[in-house]
């Protein structure tokens, strides 16, 4: 593979705008530029496993574009290995061979009409992963990998339960042999048992084939269990980022710490929640995005908008009295500076 | 204490499918127990039934509220005058419970008038001062909003507001929580406890997370395949499962820094084969001869369970 020593996926200062009907009225022409992405800064290395963590309209879904090259950012690089995402996907079927997504809405994401034998032939057809003569067998291969009978071949999809069609939408997702793993909310929605099967199934294949793996999830469990790494996501910025452990040991921005409280944990008291909701990001708060909520905010808090700076040992956070780490402090700076 | 409801062998067969299978529960006076398990375990049809909206679907048994007697026997017009008023329920989808063609105000001013027998002044002062018990802000202002103008946590606290008009003696909640972000889901969560709580109002909670039950419930009632496999004490049944059932359903249950998952095997079996004996007994990593022919009946005291051969 070209460039290796580049990280899989780098992000320098994206931003992304949408061109949006001005708010309140309904039949003008005039448009305001909505911040889906803001000054994100990412880089996810060869055999990585990150999860990008936020609520609602936090732009997780906008970066997840950004990666996959479906979006183009408004501002700032966004690189596949050294090389504009645009451009790359652009450039011949590589791209699309190397990184495989996983939809959220896996039944929606199969053809309803194809049998589960054809939907996973059409990705090894299109990039000719295999002789014609070997498709049946490799089809075969791919279920048994992701703990589906051989038998399941000759079924179409709504024969099958939600967790079977979830496997098959990653059995189809490693049929062009990737080595980059896109999933977004792969297994919210499921009964618990079914995610435990599909969890302990993605550990296993990630293991095994050495997977870059960016995983999308609003469960923090799901998180720690599955990815090394953490980025936590507010309103377009990531404000936290760092390994999952030590991130989720001793949250540094307050946001960090109000998303840990509030993940249900047995016989604890419920968390006093956040106050209010995410604001609209055609309506920002002036100074840190978080400043309303915020438990912790002072008077500078909504004067100065913090980026994220480094703050420990492969840590980052954008915060300008974040939590527990006096060194931190220190080192952010504001975007005014 | 009286049991508020009490429901006993409730059987709901829709077609050839036993969808509940002599389920007997009981819930006391201001008291929140959770209903967990799997998808379909049986969890809302129980709540469905109570609130007698299953339409189409066979019934025996008996669902006894305290003062009404059994709900099932009752006349079509006699439950429409417990509905909202003794009995109240609450919907996962907030957003498709409320009708989009109406303001909230007047969604909640009706329920207010219908419920109370209010005029229209009263019930337009009731109506703001459920809205702010329920932390809406501005609520005048938000009376003239239609649904869609809200978020998603703001439409379940509407549906709250609407559910408690009346102070009803037991809130049914189905999944009040599961389509909203995880810092809004603790604060409908906690909305919920308190209003019930500030009313003496029981609550039954449908929920699929365990741990969410854990902290929001004083007793847990744990359902497989339409049956009580246990129930009880949260804590007890939680920390002493005895239904091998109930311990896989916490073993599968991720934590923050949780390693090791041991994922069950297979999954719930159809209606159409489900097993003759325990229902479990497929995927029971305990099961015994005596399963495949039998099926256990639920009994123990404050903590029941069903099984032949338990932890």
């Amino acid at each position: 593979m070209q460039n290796a020593e580049r990280p899989v996926f780098e992000l320098v200062d994206v931003e992304k705008v949408f061109q949006v009907r001005k708010p309140g009225q309904r039949f003008g022409r005039q448009t305001v530029g909505l911040h889906a992405l803001d000054g994100v800064r990412l880089s996810v290395g060869q055999g990585a496993s990150l999860a990008l963590v936020g609520e609602s309209g936090s732009g997780k879904s906008t970066l997840l574009r950004v990666l996959l090259g479906l979006d183009a950012p408004t501002n700032g690089q966004a690189l596949y290995r050294g090389r504009a995402i645009r451009e790359a996907r652009a450039g011949g079927s590589d791209f699309a061979r190397d990184v495989a997504m996983v939809y959220q809405d896996a039944r929606g994401s199969l053809n309803p009409r194809m049998t589960i034998g054809a939907l996973l032939a059409e990705p090894l057809r299109r990039f000719a992963v295999v002789p014609e003569a070997q498709i049946g067998a490799r089809v075969e291969q791919l279920l048994t990998r992701v703990g589906l009978p051989a038998d399941a071949a000759a079924r179409y999809p709504a024969a099958l339960s939600g967790g079977q069609v979830r496997r098959v939408a990653i059995a189809r997702a490693l049929a062009s042999e990737p080595s980059v793993l896109v999933a977004d909310e792969a297994v919210s929605g499921l009964d618990v048992s079914t995610q435990a099967q599909l969890l302990s199934l993605l550990r296993r294949l990630q293991q095994e084939m050495g997977l870059t793996l960016v995983f999308i999830t609003h469960d923090l469990g799901v998180a720690s269990y599955l990815c090394e790494n953490i980025a936590i996501m507010y309103l377009g910025r990531i404000v936290e980022t760092g390994p999952t452990d030590a991130v989720l040991a001793a949250p540094a921005h307050p946001y960090t710490a109000a998303l840990r409280a509030a993940a249900p944990s047995f016989f604890q008291p419920i968390a006093e929640p956040l106050p209010g909701e995410i604001p609209s990001p055609l309506d920002l708060p002036a100074g840190c995005r978080f400043s309303g909520r915020c438990p912790r905010v002072q008077g500078d808090c909504h004067a100065s908008d913090p980026y994220l700076a480094r703050a420990g040992e492969g840590r980052s956070v954008a915060c300008l009295h974040p939590l527990a780490s006096p060194q931190a402090s220190a080192l952010a700076g504001t975007f005014q500076d | 204490m009286t049991a508020l409801l009490n429901i006993q062998s409730l059987t709901v067969d829709r077609g050839p499918a036993r969808i509940l299978d002599r389920v007997t529960l009981e819930v006391g006076q201001g008291e929140t127990v959770a209903l967990v398990g799997e998808s379909g375990a049986g969890k809302s049809t129980i709540a469905t039934a109570i609130m007698r909206l299953l339409g189409e679907a066979q019934t025996s048994g008996q669902i006894t509220l305290d003062g009404a007697g059994d709900l099932l026997a009752l006349r079509e017009r006699d439950m429409v005058g417990l509905r909202g008023r003794r009995l109240s329920m609450i919907f996962q989808d907030a957003g498709a419970a409320l009708n989009p063609s109406y303001t909230v105000g007047r969604q909640l001013i009706s329920a207010v008038r219908r419920n109370l027998g209010l005029d229209k002044t009263a019930a337009r002062a009731r109506a703001i001062e459920l809205m702010t018990q329920v932390g809406i802000n501005d609520p005048e202002a938000r009376l003239t909003a239609y649904p869609h103008q809200l978020s998603g946590g703001m439409q379940q606290r509407v549906m709250v507001a609407i559910a408690l008009a009346a102070d009803p003696d037991l809130l049914l909640a189905d999944e009040p929580t599961s389509a909203l972000d995880v810092t809004i889901q603790a604060q409908i969560v906690r909305l919920i406890l308190a209003q019930t709580k500030a009313r003496g109002a029981a609550c039954i909670f449908v929920l699929h997370d365990l741990a969410l039950a854990s902290q929001a419930c004083d007793r847990i009632v744990v359902l497989y395949a339409g049956q009580v496999v246990e129930s009880g004490p949260a804590r007890d049944v939680l920390e002493n499962a005895r239904h091998p059932y109930t311990r896989q359903l916490k073993s599968c249950v991720l934590e923050i820094g949780t390693r090791d998952l041991i994922a069950p095997e297979g999954t719930v079996p159809s209606h159409r084969d489900m097993p003759r004996g325990c229902r479990f007994a497929t995927r029971c990593p305990r099961v015994q001869d005596r399963c495949w022919a039998e099926a256990p009946p639920l009994e123990g005291g404050a903590h029941s369970f069903a099984c032949w051969n338990p932890e």
